[in-house]
């Protein structure tokens, strides 16, 4: 099946992320397709690029970026939540005059109607958040 | 059209599974994850609430958040089916649709 | 071109208290544009989302409340707000803002957009969407 999955919160506050990422892990496995990961509210800070979590945890942040390499995944962060929030890539740092930008590899800053074009084109949407 | 209903949270803590039982038709299932999972154990004040649902609806819970918090299988409701992350992926294939209850 | 999908936007939280009731808003706007068939049922605190009079002078929060009584002018007229859960909170249908749209085919006759349904009928209606959408 095609399917898209949309992510409310960040990392490691909720179990959100983690969910979503072991429910990935297990459809890739079993031969679906992901159309697209769509990060909204303070689900964006699951791309944040400077997270040192302690070395006896997961590192949520490089396991999205790993898999999006991998897997040739398409994870984009809502760009409205993303400025709201401080995440910013290197267009968001043009456009806005900011002197960095902070957005993990693999991500992308995109528009909502990114989310409702993956509603549209996957046979399931499955949402994660608190 | 069959829906998979998910919830994620304790019925303890937020009305999300009550909620999702109120508005779940016959015929749909609901898989329980996260905190949800305690909706899914006996002899709770909400075992009843959740039994009673079961005669239409077919109910799930995610093993590995069973595991986590430390609740053995032997503890959960009669009749609520236990699956791994590949169970759920397959449980929203089988499904026309799915809504989370957050 | 693909179908056109059924798309339900489920809305179970109170206003200000966190951030997703006027988040979600933003995304119905958004996808306004994309000529699905929409609809938004309020459930639980939800429900506050609707309610008029809301004033956040003192609070120092943009009160959004008046966006949605432009949901009408972007198409979106089928608002569904839970019976049980109005009354639990002991609210009516008057505590809530009168969202209207204007029907075209009726010599744009101003019509409501809520509908208050008992939770089996809801029930229904949420069974038959193709994508739903949980802040």
């Amino acid at each position: 099946m095609k399917l898209s999955i949309q992510i409310n919160e960040g990392p490691y506050t909720h179990e959100a992320s983690t969910t979503a990422l072991n429910f990935l892990k297990a459809a890739v496995e079993a031969g679906h397709e992901i159309f697209r990961v769509f990060f909204y509210h303070d689900g964006v800070n699951n791309g944040t690029r400077y997270t040192k979590p302690p070395q006896d945890d997961r590192n949520i942040v490089a396991t999205w970026s790993e898999l999006a390499e991998k897997h040739n995944l398409d994870l984009v962060l809502c760009v409205a939540a993303a400025q709201r929030r401080g995440i910013a890539d290197e267009g968001e740092q043009q456009r806005n005059g900011l002197d960095g930008n902070n957005i993990a590899p693999g991500f992308r800053i995109s528009g909502l109607g990114q989310l409702i074009e993956a509603g549209i084109e996957s046979e399931r949407l499955v949402v994660f958040g608190d | 059209m069959s829906m998979l209903h998910t919830v994620n949270k304790s019925p303890f803590e937020r009305d999300s599974l009550a909620s999702c039982l109120r508005l779940a038709v016959n015929g749909s299932a609901v898989l329980l994850i996260e905190d949800g999972i305690y909706g899914a154990m006996s002899g709770t004040e909400n075992s009843a609430m959740v039994k009673e649902s079961m005669e239409g609806i077919s109910f799930y819970v995610l093993g590995p958040d069973l595991k986590a918090r430390g609740i053995s299988e032997d503890r959960v409701i009669d009749g609520i089916k236990v699956v791994d992350y590949k169970g759920f992926v397959d449980l929203v294939a089988e499904h026309d649709s799915s809504q989370a209850w957050l | 071109m693909s179908d056109v999908k059924k798309f339900l936007y489920v809305n179970r939280k109170a206003p200000y208290g966190t951030i997703y009731a006027w988040e979600s808003l933003e995304v119905v706007l958004i996808g306004a544009a994309f000529d699905q068939d929409v609809s938004l049922a309020f459930i639980g605190d939800g429900v506050y989302q609707i309610a008029k009079g809301q004033d956040t002078t003192e609070l120092g929060i943009k009160n959004f409340s008046p966006t949605y009584s432009a949901l009408g002018d972007y198409d979106i007229n089928k608002i569904y707000v839970e019976k049980e859960s109005m009354e639990a909170r002991g609210l009516t249908v008057d505590d809530l803002m009168k969202l209207t749209w204007e029907d075209e085919d009726e010599d744009w006759a101003e019509k409501d957009s809520i509908q208050v349904l008992p939770a089996k009928e809801l029930a229904e209606i949420m069974d038959q969407q193709d994508i739903v959408l949980s802040f």
